[in-house]
């Protein structure tokens, strides 16, 4: 396989992911400012998420549920809309690659978001609009897993998704953790409980959750189990499994594999309700973070730049 | 539906002779006749839909952007019944031997020129002879292994070539896509008649690409060569690439080692190629040789080509004979090559480097089509009719100053073929580009690509200029008549 078109089904695979979580993360937000008096400070906090502030306040100055919106769906940087563009381009320029479908259900994806970018701007068409997307985004998930071979070229957009999936998963956590222990808000602390649960809901873990953890849903259970629930899809430690796996199968996969297996140990050996309690889980998601980083320029040095050959 | 602009029989039309069907067409008319306006347009913007779902685009560079338009489609095909077409695919695989033989000859032995037939000049002065293939033999003695041809049918029904492409004729995925609609949009015509399949272009082109593998081996890798996501081909290389199962690469994606072979950058490493169908243009082809500052081709492309390593389709300075005044020999090339007579003619054409026929057209510069002879697409054409003074004056100096860069053509009358338009159907003007493929063996796609100009009365047909395309049927007896 290609280099240069095994990168464009990584990206592929990224991109496609964020454009389905951030319309979660969209979707549950809205849900959960229905239910909070005060709901001003949980739309701040989706562009923290992004971790394109910048971007954010060079078109607006107020963080404010309608900019958030506008910004999430159809802004320069983070939207749904650019990542979705971003997915199209490298589908449309590896289209030789993936099942004839899998580009259509891209393709259409794209131009229902073109076709629609009012929809989501007011609290009525939003929901539809969003669920429409998640859908969407569902079907080509399931669309490749159902009818595309496991070939490099599926492996590498699947890496990428997983890569991308683990990273969301801790950006969302941190999010999570970082507003109850906001001294500026105390008054969420009364919300404690909807908000982990939203929390969970916007990964889609709820139900998962309740099936795997006895206890009612509290911020030290929740991040154990985002982060190392060995069966839930979205949790970290379960994403980077498949990650390992998917470099397994591809060649000359040292440098990522030991990556990998870095963060995975991490992972693994932590005791994430300890350092929930003491307060270091910050810090140690940002270790998470960096670990993450990492893989990705291994598997960008590994198999996308160029470097065995010196005519290349 | 109501059929207007049938009033003068001044236009071959391609469906109806004198109000009525032609003989076999009769299905296809009622067909049409029976249609309420409604219920055509919608299957058009079904057809629509499918153009837009499946993405199915070309770029137009237009206000220093590139857009990717859909490809405008009309739903009502071109007919041309099997038999005439046996004849024009022969004519057709004619042409191409003959071209083949003409483009080998020119670079080893050039014993048409000695022979006289074909001027030394016209050689010396083509854009796109290229020194540096002196000698080269590629295998079959083939150079253009894909070829698209124009061809028109004028008032009194003759069918003419306009023109033979032979450095990147492009348009086949569109003849591909434009069937895949029409069986979707209008199922029940194909039950009544019985029309050539076309689908098979991909296998064939693959197998005439593995023809030609230096290394003979069961799978020779295969790749295609595009200049990438601008050039406005792209759909179709991405196409071909995936109906063929080879790699589309970039200039970026291939190296040519020190051992003069080439080779693609893979996650595995580098991996040997064998054949590249490149749809990138010569001079764009290897910085080593031709234009230094390309950044669409391989160093060292041409060094490979040249030992030996690596097979190019088609072969670089094949574009010697898509050259206008080149064009004016090939009936000459057919008889002294193949010692046969020409099959389809030519549009009949006025050489301006011949005094002569330069005098007619400087004096008759209204009534002609003035081609400049290494441009393709179009581009630089001065149709006498439409043009202003200004240009005509332009014209003739231009001429004047470089007669051996120009040829001459009467106007042709392009045939119609009914098109909807609004709540009517009208006839359009039209062309057909048919593929032509040589290796060992010759091939030719059933049909071809039918352009079509939606302006009323227009004859230029080019997409870059609201031209359209469709489906081109070839049809075997009605089924009821077997």
């Amino acid at each position: 396989m290609l280099s240069r078109v095994a990168e464009r089904m990584f990206w592929i695979g990224r991109y496609m992911e964020r454009v389905e979580s951030t319309a979660l993360l969209l979707r549950v937000n809205t849900n959960l400012a229905l239910d909070l008096p005060n709901s001003e400070h949980v739309w701040a906090s989706l562009i923290d998420i992004t971790g394109d502030e910048e971007n954010f306040h060079k078109t607006y100055q107020l963080e404010n549920e309608q900019n958030v919106v506008k910004f999430l769906t159809q802004g320069e940087t983070s939207s749904i809309r650019t990542a979705l563009k971003n997915a199209r381009e490298n589908a449309r320029t590896s289209r030789e690659i993936m099942p004839r479908e899998a580009w259509e259900k891209i393709n259409k994806l794209h131009h229902f978001v073109e076709n629609n970018l009012k929809k989501p701007l007011k609290r009525e068409g939003r929901d539809a609009f969003l669920g429409e997307v998640i859908g969407r985004c569902h079907e080509f998930t399931g669309y490749l897993a159902g009818c595309m071979s496991v070939t490099q070229a599926f492996n590498f957009m699947k890496l990428g998704r997983k890569l991308e999936r683990a990273d969301m998963t801790t950006r969302i956590l941190d999010i999570g953790c970082y507003n109850l222990n906001d001294p500026k808000h105390t008054e969420l602390a009364d919300y404690e409980g909807l908000l982990w649960t939203s929390l969970l809901m916007s990964v889609s873990g709820h139900e998962m959750y309740r099936q795997h953890v006895d206890d009612h849903v509290n911020g030290e259970s929740v991040a154990d189990f985002l982060l190392r629930n060995e069966h839930f899809p979205r949790s970290v430690d379960f994403c980077l499994d498949e990650v390992f796996e998917c470099c397994e199968q591809l060649p000359l996969s040292d440098e990522p594999q030991r990556a990998t297996n870095l963060a995975q140990r991490r992972i693994k050996n932590s005791n994430v309700i300890d350092l929930f309690c003491s307060g270091e889980l910050h810090w140690f998601i940002d270790e998470v973070q960096l670990d993450l980083a990492r893989i990705h320029h291994q598997v960008e040095t590994t198999w996308f730049t160029y470097r065995n050959h010196p005519a290349a | 539906m109501q059929i207007l602009g049938y009033g003068n029989n001044k236009t071959y039309d391609e469906l109806f002779s004198s109000g009525k069907a032609r003989s076999g067409l009769g299905e296809l008319s009622k067909f049409l006749k029976s249609k309420t306006p409604a219920e055509l347009n919608a299957l058009r913007h079904d057809a629509d839909l499918t153009i837009k779902s499946l993405g199915i685009s070309f770029t137009v560079y237009s206000q220093g952007q590139n857009i990717d338009r859909a490809w405008p489609f009309d739903i009502i095909p071109r007919t041309i019944m099997r038999k005439e077409w046996d004849h024009i695919e022969k004519g057709l695989v004619q042409r191409l031997r003959a071209l083949n033989a003409f483009i080998d000859d020119v670079y080893n032995d050039r014993k048409i020129i000695k022979d006289k037939v074909i001027p030394e000049e016209l050689l010396e002065t083509s854009k796109n002879y290229r020194e540096i293939c002196e000698g080269m033999k590629p295998a079959h003695g083939v150079w253009a292994h894909v070829c698209g041809s124009d061809i028109i049918r004028d008032s009194d029904g003759t069918v003419y070539v306009l023109e033979d492409n032979l450095r990147v004729p492009s348009g086949v995925s569109y003849m591909l896509e434009n069937r895949n609609i029409s069986k979707k949009v209008l199922p029940e015509l194909f039950e009544k008649y019985s029309i050539l399949p076309m689908d098979n272009y991909p296998a064939q082109l693959l197998d005439t690409l593995s023809s030609i593998s230096p290394r003979p081996k069961d799978l020779p890798e295969v790749v295609v060569l595009t200049p990438g996501i601008f050039n406005s081909a792209y759909f179709e290389h991405s196409f071909l690439a995936q109906r063929m199962g080879a790699e589309l690469v970039e200039g970026q994606d291939l190296v040519v080692g020190d051992d003069d072979c080439v080779y693609m950058k893979t996650v595995e490493g580098l991996s040997r190629v064998d054949v590249i169908y490149r749809r990138v243009d010569d001079l764009f082809l290897d910085p080593e040789v031709f234009n230094k500052d390309s950044i669409l081709g391989v160093k060292g492309l041409m060094r490979a080509w040249k030992n030996g390593n690596v097979a190019i389709a088609n072969a670089p300075g094949a574009g010697v004979a898509d050259d206008k005044v080149v064009y004016t020999y090939v009936p000459a090339m057919i008889k002294y090559y193949l010692g046969e007579d020409p099959i389809l003619p030519n549009v009949p054409s006025y050489m301006c480097s011949d005094k002569q026929q330069m005098k007619h057209v400087l004096a008759n510069m209204e009534n002609l089509v003035v081609k400049p002879a290494d441009e393709s697409g179009g581009y630089g054409m001065y149709i006498g009719p439409t043009e202003t003074k200004r240009r005509t004056a332009e014209m003739r100096r231009q001429i004047k100053a470089n007669p051996r860069n120009f040829i001459a053509q009467p106007i042709i009358n392009l045939s119609t073929v009914p098109t909807l338009s609004g709540n009517a159907i009208e006839p359009r003007h039209v062309d057909l580009r048919p593929f032509i493929l040589q290796s060992d063996r010759s091939f030719v796609t059933a049909g071809g690509l039918t352009r079509v100009a939606l302006v009323k009365g227009s004859l230029i047909v080019n997409s870059s200029q609201g031209g359209g395309s469709k489906d081109t049927w070839i049809i075997d007896l009605p089924r009821s008549a077997r």
